[in-house]
């Protein structure tokens, strides 16, 4: 048998239920170069400002225990650049284009929003979780007003399905959850990453130019599939899991949390396969255990 | 740019700490520049791979040259012939076209993709080569047989002439007559060195370092501060570089 891997999430279809996460696989270009990327379920594009972005100063990146800490801050070419000179080509490979957005106010949030369905993306992902930049990102992210208000000025301007980005830096997820859809959310992506900090014991400097940084990587998956499967059962909107996945096996976790769909990010850079082999392990899962669709698979876990 | 699993042919050490590992490499080879680089897995438990000049590519095999820093380059050090090494590359753009005499100016573990260069360079070669004591020297030999001339300093004058590669250069500049410089080495000799190619008008190419993710240019924690004409913009090391024009860079 073999199992359809399709999945129809706000009411967008899906090739297959895996996605690159924002800030790790560019526009799509570079990874484009290595193997066909249309195999992919989609594309969450780096995350995009009104403006363009230079970012934080380096070291950006530091290594830490099954994992990484990043402080990117965001540098980007702005929305403008993005569909004048990226959406097009990224369009032409026939991959569903997600355009993640970052804004410093509500309503540069829902003016990137509009411009980007007027483009024509399939989905915008409301970034209100980068624990990066100073003004916008996290801020409006840990609290429900702040979700609340950029999640209802999003929903008013945008022309496509609206996703909304959490942090995992907060106490209780699902209240964050519960506000970004009543506020009219379409569907949540989460994790974003965790805050962190790592410190060179002989230069006593903190490894990141920025002192702190949000961690990635297989170390951030068991909070990951919690924090996921704590919305997953607070929500009725479609859930978008990622955080660690970086093997079908975690794939097929994050789903049994609750997923519909599965972001893959920092595992692009250990292995720039890890998503197409992530792909088939999760097919070939589906076939041996005769799930007809992959979609089952959501919510399935049978917890005590 | 490929993955490949690649067989260990040799594993060597050149000085103390200091490591010679060569691979089959097959197409990934005939790509391979000067100046280029690949990203090697270093063990299941380190998730970011660690990226290394090419030292050589010749007859499908690749040869990385790497001092010992941390946990990475030790746990690659350690590889054996025969064994297998996850291998992506190669990446980055080179250093380009060279011709006429050439400079090539390195710095410790900068001598390395300079000895690519100057081995398959259509160009006479110049190497002046700094290292911090006499211990430290590596690839002399490989130098000297295709170069021009090659100058060592050593730090602590223990080998070679005592000092910087900066009074050698310098003297050499002076005397006249470079198309080119190409430079590899820790920042404060790049800027050095670029700072003399500028006052003697001579083009300067130079590799960067910067810490890497992705190592192909979708992450952007490589960022390099640049200039091209005249606006600042944030330039990818590994994809835009390592190699830059000296006068683009933000020193
Ligand atoms: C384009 C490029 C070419 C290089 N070529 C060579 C070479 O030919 N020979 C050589 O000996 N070294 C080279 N380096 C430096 C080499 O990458 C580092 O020494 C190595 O990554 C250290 O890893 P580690 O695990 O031993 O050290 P750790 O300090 O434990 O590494 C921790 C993290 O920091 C990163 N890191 C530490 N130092 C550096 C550095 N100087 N540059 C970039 N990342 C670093 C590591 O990759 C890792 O992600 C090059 C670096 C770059 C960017
Ligand atoms: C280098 C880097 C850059 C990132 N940039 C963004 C971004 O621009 N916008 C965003 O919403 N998330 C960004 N993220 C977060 C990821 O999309 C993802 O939520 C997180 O890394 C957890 O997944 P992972 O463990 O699979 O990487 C970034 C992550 C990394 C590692
Ligand atoms: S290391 Fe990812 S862009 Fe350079």
């Amino acid at each position: 048998m073999t199992a359809d891997m399709s999945v129809t999430f706000a009411g967008v279809r899906f090739r297959n239920p895996i996605v690159a996460a924002s800030g790790t696989f560019g526009f799509g270009r570079e990874y484009g170069e290595l193997y066909d990327i249309s195999a992919l379920g989609g594309v969450c594009v780096k995350g995009l400002t009104a403006r363009a972005r230079l970012g934080n100063p380096t070291p950006r990146i530091a290594e830490t225990p099954m994992g990484m800490l990043n402080s990117v801050g965001l540098q980007n070419p702005g929305v403008d650049a993005f569909i004048a000179n990226e959406l097009p080509d990224l369009r032409r490979l026939g991959v569903v284009v997600i355009a993640n957005i970052s804004g410093n106010t509500a309503s540069e949030y829902g003016e990137m929003a509009e411009k980007l369905s007027v483009a024509r993306v399939d989905m915008v992902e409301v970034n209100v979780s980068c624990p990066n930049v100073k003004r916008g990102g996290m801020m409006f992210g840990t609290s429900p007003d702040g979700v609340a208000e950029v999640t209802r000025e999003v929903k008013r301007r945008s022309g496509v399905p609206v996703m909304v980005k959490l942090s995992p830096n907060v106490t209780d997820i699902a209240e964050i959850a519960r506000a970004a859809e009543d506020a009219g959310a379409d569907a949540l992506s989460l994790i974003n990453t965790i805050v962190g900090m790592r410190i060179d014991v002989n230069t006593r400097r903190p490894v990141l130019r920025m002192n702190t940084g949000g961690l990635s990587g297989p170390a951030i998956l068991p909070v990951a599939v919690r924090m996921v499967w704590q919305v997953a059962r607070a929500v009725q909107t479609p859930v978008m899991g990622m955080g660690g996945v970086s093997r079908w096996e975690d794939a097929a976790e994050m789903m049994l949390a609750g997923a519909s769909l599965v972001g893959v990010g920092t595992a692009n850079f250990s292995d720039p396969h890890a998503m197409t082999e992530i792909i088939a392990g999760l097919e070939k899962y589906a076939n041996e255990r005769g799930v007809g669709r992959v979609g089952e698979l959501t919510g399935g876990v049978m917890e005590y | 740019m490929e993955r490949r699993d690649c067989v260990i042919t040799e594993n060597r050490e050149l000085a103390d700490g200091v490591f010679s590992v060569s691979f089959e490499a097959g197409e990934a080879a005939l790509s391979a520049r000067p100046g280029m680089f690949v990203h090697i897995k270093c063990g299941d438990s380190r998730i970011l791979r660690r990226p290394i000049s090419i030292a050589d590519a010749r007859g499908g095999e690749m040869t990385v040259v790497f001092e010992v820093k941390g946990d990475g380059t030790r746990w690659l050090s350690r590889r054996a012939r025969g064994g297998s090494l996850d291998v992506l590359g190669p990446l980055g753009n080179g250093f380009g076209r060279m011709g006429g005499r050439v400079l090539a100016v390195g710095g410790g573990m900068g001598a390395p993709p300079l000895l690519f260069a100057a081995r398959t360079a259509d160009a006479r070669v110049t190497a002046v080569l700094g290292f911090r004591d006499g211990g430290r020297i590596i690839l002399e030999d490989e130098f000297r047989a295709c170069c021009d001339e090659v100058y060592v300093t050593t730090d602590d004058g223990s080998a070679g002439e005592r000092g910087t590669v900066e009074a050698p250069l310098g003297a050499l500049l002076a005397r006249g007559g470079y198309d080119l410089i190409i430079s590899c080495g820790p920042r404060p000799m790049l800027t050095a060195v670029a700072r003399l190619a500028a006052s003697f008008r001579v083009p300067c190419r130079v590799s960067l370092e910067e810490r890497m993710g992705c190592g192909v240019g979708a992450c952007l924690v490589c960022a390099c501060e640049t200039a091209r004409g005249g606006a600042q913009q944030m330039s990818r090391v590994c994809r835009d570089g390592p190699v830059f024009d000296a006068g683009e860079v933000a020193w």
